[in-house]
């Protein structure tokens, strides 16, 4: 404390913000309960048991059993294992292919910035929901592809952000001088551009893993994402659809641990992002 | 700006392009084929029979050959024929022109989208107004924290507990299709009444994403205008709060949502195969859904482009829009 270097006013304005706190706090528990799925589960998430099969919650199986009569509980502590890794693997792709492309187009400019922004505009003119669906359901959906194709149809608003930073960081002194005692291109735009640029970077892929966790269990809802029985929140929430007259928990729980896994993020992402900007530090009451 | 509309309808042109060149290759070169489904649902089938049906279809062909011989034929507004066993041409069968229109897949998921984008709009502009007129009042911070809520939620685990809550508990509202058993015997005000309940949950719920996002982007494009100088102006010479709001403030807030309702159109269309898919309605994000399983490659092809068409059409009446509204933009 006392000290008044960046880091410290990031933590101290970040701590003042609820908000954004209890979305750390979400996505902590998120990895403590998928690092611990397997001392956290009462059960083996995979077990059948046909005695059992479409239990209500009570105090044998808290959350309900499955058509199978598998524990749900168990089951969506595995599967925050699946969204937990989809999450970040998929938005690491998509971060490092935008950061790559954005840097390019942002430090060259010229022919390369208009055919990389081109190629921008044509990916964001896709329905991409589409392009994921078709590509998943041709490729297989193993959960390699699946963070894969996320990942690649994901990276055009980090490219655009990384853009922007080289566009008004290339031109600064620090730069300048890099560059007279003849540094790199390389060198330049790794050590010294883009490290100047990984705050809104960071902030973005916050938001980005949400966007995938998202869009995961969506594809796994529909059938086409992680398949059964490898647990994961859509495939649960998808077996809540069938027997939708039956079974309301299967459908409840699972959504829930989405939108609460979602709005972590969210939270987490929007809290970095009003307390690393010195621009916002001013306008706090807004 | 006759000049700028035109060069912009010429912008389309390569982008939709571009957008068919990347769907094609990545459909096409995808590892699997789809006559492999017909010899999985018929084993006798020979592989000299095999061979002759990727002939017809041009399978065997390169795939930059391929999509040669799909843009020839895009050019004459022909999407193929579906690989599908009805052989029918793809384009009957997002358009059937010899059903009535609420019969035709693409009218159906543009009539969802399009009324769903009306909702968003109806209730999000005000929503958003009133947040701001109201800043940090109770209902802007309820109103903020159902946006928060809005934006994290699946819309389809939304569209389950509706259906859980209206259909299997209250039985209000039918939880499928688009029509009754007896539609075609109901009198013309017994179907709208019919095709209403049976839209109301489709509609909220592809609707209530963007309505989170609209409120919000409404509040703080208000909350930015309100504080320039000339709504100060405004409320100096004395006009009234209600003007000042909605007649100066209002639409200069309004520009950044044109942008942003624009820019929404690709995704309420993606969403749609989400939403039909629950909701068992027959529109073009099930066909998709039907001809991705079936590996019908016109068909997948063919919705994609309507599907991308459609995103830069939303985003060109966007900017028209935009030009519309701002007097700045026109002038230039």
């Amino acid at each position: 404390m006392g000290k008044q270097t960046l880091r410290n006013l990031f933590w101290k304005r970040f701590k003042r913000n609820g908000l954004a706190v209890a979305g750390g706090v979400i996505v902590l528990a998120l990895f403590f309960v998928a690092v611990f799925a397997p001392l956290l589960s009462p059960y083996n998430p995979d077990a059948i048991d046909r005695h059992n099969v479409l239990m209500p919650p009570g105090l044998q199986h808290p959350l309900g059993t499955d058509d199978l009569g598998r524990d749900v509980m168990s089951r969506m502590i595995w599967g925050a294992r699946i969204s937990l890794a989809v999450g970040f693997v998929a938005i690491g792709i998509a971060t490092a292919i935008g950061m790559l492309l954005g840097a390019l187009a942002g430090y060259y400019g010229g022919w390369t910035d208009r055919v990389i922004m081109r190629f921008i505009d044509i990916m964001l003119s896709i329905p991409t929901f589409f392009l994921i669906l078709a590509v998943i359901a041709f490729v297989g959906s193993s959960i390699w592809n699946i963070m894969i194709v996320i990942g690649l149809t994901a990276w055009m608003g980090v490219a655009r952000l990384v853009r922007a930073e080289f566009l008004s960081l290339k031109e600064r002194e620090f730069v300048l001088a890099a560059r007279a005692i003849g540094a790199s291109d390389v060198r330049i735009i790794f050590s010294h551009v883009m490290i100047n640029s990984m705050a809104p970077v960071l902030v973005s892929a916050v938001l980005g893993v949400a966007g995938a966790v998202l869009v995961e269990s969506a594809l796994s809802f529909l059938g086409i994402g992680v398949q059964p029985p490898t647990p994961s929140w859509g495939n649960i929430l998808s077996l809540g659809k069938d027997y939708i007259e039956l079974a309301w928990w299967l459908s409840v729980f699972p959504g829930l641990a989405i939108l609460v896994t979602v709005l972590g993020y969210n939270l987490l992402g929007e809290g970095i992002r009003d307390s690393i900007d010195p621009r916002l530090w001013e306008t706090e009451r807004r | 700006m006759l000049a700028y509309l035109f060069k912009r309808l010429l912008e389309i042109i390569p982008t939709l392009f571009g957008i068919t060149l990347i769907s094609f290759f990545i459909i096409h070169l995808a590892p699997g084929k789809p006559t492999d489904i017909f010899t999985e649902l018929n084993p006798k089938i020979t592989p000299e029979a095999r061979e002759r049906l990727e002939k017809l279809y041009h399978l065997d062909k390169p795939v930059i050959v391929q999509y040669g011989l799909w843009l020839k034929k895009i050019a004459r507004f022909d999407f193929g024929e579906s690989f599908s066993s009805d052989h029918r041409p793809v384009i009957e069968k997002i358009w059937d022109s010899r059903k009535p229109l609420i019969e035709r897949r693409l009218f159906v998921t543009f009539m969802i989208n399009l009324l769903s984008m009306v909702v968003i709009l109806l209730v999000a502009l005000p929503l958003g107004i009133f947040s701001a007129t109201h800043q940090n009042s109770l209902w802007d911070k309820i109103a903020t924290t159902t946006v928060f809520i809005g934006f994290a939620m699946p819309t389809f685990w939304l569209a389950l507990l509706l259906m859980i809550l209206f259909g299997v508990e209250l039985h209000w509202l039918p939880i499928s299709q688009l029509k009754s058993m007896g539609y075609a015997s109901l009198p013309f005000w017994g179907k709208v009444w019919d095709l209403t309940k049976h839209l109301l949950l489709p509609i909220f719920v592809s609707a209530f994403t963007g309505l989170a996002a609209d409120s919000r982007f409404m509040r703080s494009s208000m909350l930015e205008v309100v504080r320039q100088d000339f709504v100060t102006v405004a409320r100096a010479k004395g006009l009234p709060e209600r003007l000042v709001i909605y007649r100066h403030a209002f639409r200069n807030a309004l520009l950044p949502i044109i942008t942003l309702a624009g820019l929404s159109v690709g995704g309420l269309v993606g969403g749609s195969v989400i939403f039909e898919n629950i909701f068992g309605i027959p529109g073009m994000g099930q066909l998709f859904y039907m001809s991705v399983m079936t590996r019908d490659y016109p068909t997948v092809m063919g919705i994609l482009t309507i599907g991308a068409f459609l995103t830069l059409f939303g985003n060109l009446l966007a900017d028209l829009g935009y030009m519309f509204a701002d007097p700045r933009i026109r002038a230039k």
